[in-house]
């Protein structure tokens, strides 16, 4: 295996962009991302992208990539329909094969276009669970019901992930959602979804995010502190939420395991937890102790960009390493009805 | 390449039909899959990794159906991943999976590309208009004939070659019993006859809207040495370029030209009509034969009509085109890639039953492309390893 380093990462998110499209979104993104690097544009040997149709309201979301990239002279290019969590780890692939040298990764969506909660339903089995019209909160909350019954946790531990988030989001110039509301604050909220309130969910965003991973001697020439991917592993569960335990992820844990999570300690952990309760649940499967410093950018909780939030939990990790404030990281993106498929990636300072 | 050689040890796949009305989403993909691990002599427990592609998620409004699939495809507790890279995305699902196996990752991968048209209609899910954008919603053949035209005064091609292509796609098909169309006394007159689309595309000039899936099972070396009739992945190239911009050439692109020339060099292809036994090509509209084989350089430009013409791209010709009846024939769109690069594998395997043609050099070429004529996506496959 090739050593492989994130070098450089770019993320933007608000609530509403109202006056861009997503081409507008992505290319400052992308520009920062690459002259972060330093790397020159025409040098990076391979393109990956994240992104949904069902969000961009038309086919061929990736399209409008494409253009932002500005693929002239042709490029090798590839899109996952997937969080771009996955499109790095097609990047990561294509390092290891020795075709290239380095890659260009993002993710991006207007969440704010439609309504996420409903357009995330189509996800689900056309056939038994679509006429259900179950929304994504709507099957959050079931999990979130069986973790807190099988847990014996409560709502006020949900509130204080909440509170923690939105306090680590006023460090984040990009969260969606920051403040000082406490998780006595935040109880005092109406439920919405019992047993989540607003507060336990992500807050719709809009934005993109870039990262730029190279390999070897590569990544030692344009970044002064890499950060080295030392593990990457997905798995995928069941679809029916009737067939699997909502209350733990097993899909986290071996990830987690197979990419070595165990085998040091952590310093730092970004989890793509887009409701409270999915933080427990992926700190238990993950195995992250209290002196774990979980989502210090505030995570999917400040703000969410979906088909880009995974791969901003592993751009906030390297970031961290690459300033020097954190020496091993764990970063996890997810995708599907409450947590039914996930990634782990390990990264670490030299 | 990578540094590991990489087989196709099985090939599976589906009955196309205009609906496929008899299975699920699900039940469709399981039909190729099922066969191709048959083939491959393995079981669901012997994948390690799951790679799916499709074309637009509106098409059978879907989202993300590896998250539906995960358990069809025996993918649960396995890395599965879903490729989008628009009509060249069953070309480069086969890639990406491969790309597991060449990396040195995994050992045994399952790829499957499919559509299931039926759910909708595909001329509106790719011209939905959008806020800002000039509408097209003009379908693929409303955006492919200007370019075809363009062609046309270009080579001064006579009028009459995109027909012979239909003819010739629709006879091979005849030897294909999964094929879409099957039109027993198809003839030039038929084609000639059949009513205006979008000009010069007459209606028996393109493509079909089909039910279909497509399924590979790709192994690393030990795998293909165990294999009875394995497919050497020999090259395998990926390009794109912008939809639209000023000195793009959307007759000729240049995306076409640069995958083609890394694809040949990575096999030590010199002539590819001289060095390849045959070809599937994407051709979803007659009169990409002759424009792509000028752009993937099996002749000069401006010459592609002339070997058309000749019989040179028909089945008993000394470039074979498309002998299973191609696009033409059966177009499960985000199938349709993987269908190109499974029947190259099963000419170099000698499994393609009535329609396999002579094999000298046992070297085969699988293409796909996609959007308008930007992305590309292609594959060399030999019955022996690679240098």
């Amino acid at each position: 295996m090739r050593d492989v380093a994130v070098v450089s990462y770019a993320a933007s998110a608000v609530a509403k962009d109202t006056n861009r499209n997503e081409v507008e979104i992505i290319v400052p993104v992308l520009r920062e991302a690459i002259e972060g690097a330093g790397i020159p544009r025409k040098e990076i040997g391979f393109v990956c992208s994240g992104s949904l149709d069902y969000l961009f309201g038309g086919p061929f979301a990736f399209v409008a990539g494409v253009d932002a990239v500005g693929a002239w002279p042709p490029i090798r290019e590839s899109h996952v329909e997937m969080d771009a969590a996955w499109a790095l780890y097609e990047a990561w692939i294509a390092i290891q094969t020795g075709e290239v040298d380095s890659a260009l990764v993002y993710g991006f969506s207007k969440g704010s276009l439609g309504d996420v909660s409903e357009v995330m339903t189509l996800q689900t089995d056309p056939y038994y669970t679509v006429p259900l019209w179950p929304t994504m909160p709507d099957m959050a909350a079931l999990q979130a019901r069986a973790y807190l019954e099988e847990s014996g946790r409560d709502e006020r531990d949900l509130a204080e992930v909440a509170a923690r988030a939105q306090r680590n989001g006023k460090s984040n110039p990009h969260a969606v959602r920051a403040g000082d509301a406490s998780a006595d604050d935040l109880l005092k909220q109406p439920v919405t979804y019992d047993p989540l309130r607003d507060s336990d969910m992500f807050p719709v965003s809009d934005g993109a995010t870039a990262v730029v991973i190279a390999a070897d001697d590569v990544a030692r020439r344009w970044c002064k502190r890499p950060a080295w991917i030392r593990g990457i592993e997905h798995r995928i569960e069941a679809h029916g939420l009737g067939v699997r335990d909502l209350a733990s992820s097993e899909s986290t844990r071996s990830s987690g395991a197979a990419a070595g999570v165990g085998s040091g300690s952590v310093d730092v952990a970004e989890l793509h937890a887009q409701f409270s309760h999915e933080e427990l649940i992926l700190r238990d499967a993950l195995g992250l102790g209290d002196d774990v410093d979980v989502n210090p950018s505030g995570g999917a909780l400040a703000a969410n960009v979906i088909m880009a939030a995974g791969l901003s939990r592993i751009g906030e990790v390297a970031s961290r390493i690459s300033a020097g404030s954190a020496n091993r990281g764990v970063a996890h993106a997810t995708s599907g009805p409450c947590l039914q498929q996930n990634l782990v990636c390990v990264l670490e300072g030299e | 390449m990578g540094e590991q050689r990489a087989a196709v040890v099985g090939v599976g796949q589906t009955q196309h039909r205009s609906a496929r009305k008899d299975v699920s989403i699900a039940g469709l993909l399981r039909e190729a899959a099922v066969e191709a691990l048959e083939d491959a002599g393995m079981t669901w427990k012997d994948i390690d990794a799951v790679v799916i592609g499709k074309a637009p998620d509106m098409f059978e409004g879907v989202a993300m159906p590896e998250l539906y699939l995960a358990d069809a495809l025996g993918a649960v507790g396995k890395p599965m991943m879903r490729v989008h890279t628009a009509g060249s995305v069953g070309g480069s699902t086969t890639i990406v999976a491969s790309k597991l196996i060449t990396s040195g990752v995994h050992r045994r991968v399952l790829t499957v590309a499919y559509e299931k048209q039926s759910e909708s209609n595909a001329t509106w899910g790719l011209s939905v208009a959008m806020p800002f954008q000039a509408p097209l919603v003009a379908g693929a053949g409303g955006f492919f004939a200007p370019l075809i035209r363009a062609y046309i005064a270009r080579s001064g091609a006579p009028s009459h070659i995109g027909h012979l292509v239909s003819v010739k796609d629709r006879r091979a098909a005849l030897r294909n019993p999964k094929a879409h169309l099957h039109i027993p006394d198809i003839d030039l007159k038929m084609v000639e006859e059949s009513f205006m689309l979008w000009e010069p595309i007459r209606y028996l000039d393109t493509c079909p809207s089909s039910d279909g899936a497509m399924a590979m099972v790709i192994g690393d070396e030990k795998v293909g040495d165990a294999s009875a009739a394995p497919a050497w992945i020999h090259g395998m190239a990926m390009r794109s370029e912008p939809t639209m911009f000023a000195r793009r050439d959307q007759v000729n692109p240049q995306a076409g030209k640069d995958c083609a020339a890394d694809l040949y060099q990575q096999a030590g292809i010199t002539h590819p009509r001289k060095d390849l036994d045959m070809a599937e090509v994407y051709v979803p509209f007659s009169w990409y034969e002759p424009m792509w084989l000028e752009n993937l350089g099996f002749c000069a430009d401006g010459d592609g009509w002339k070997l058309t013409e000749a019989g040179a791209t028909a089945p008993d010709g000394d470039i074979p085109w498309n002998p299973s009846g191609g696009v033409l024939s059966s177009n499960p769109i985000g199938a349709s890639g993987m269908i190109r690069f499974g029947e190259a594998a099963q000419q170099v395997r000698r499994r393609a039953g009535d329609y396999q043609v002579e094999m000298k050099t046992g070297r085969a070429m699988g293409h796909a492309y996609g959007g308008g004529s930007q992305f590309f996506s292609m594959w060399i496959v030999g019955d022996k390893k690679p240098a």
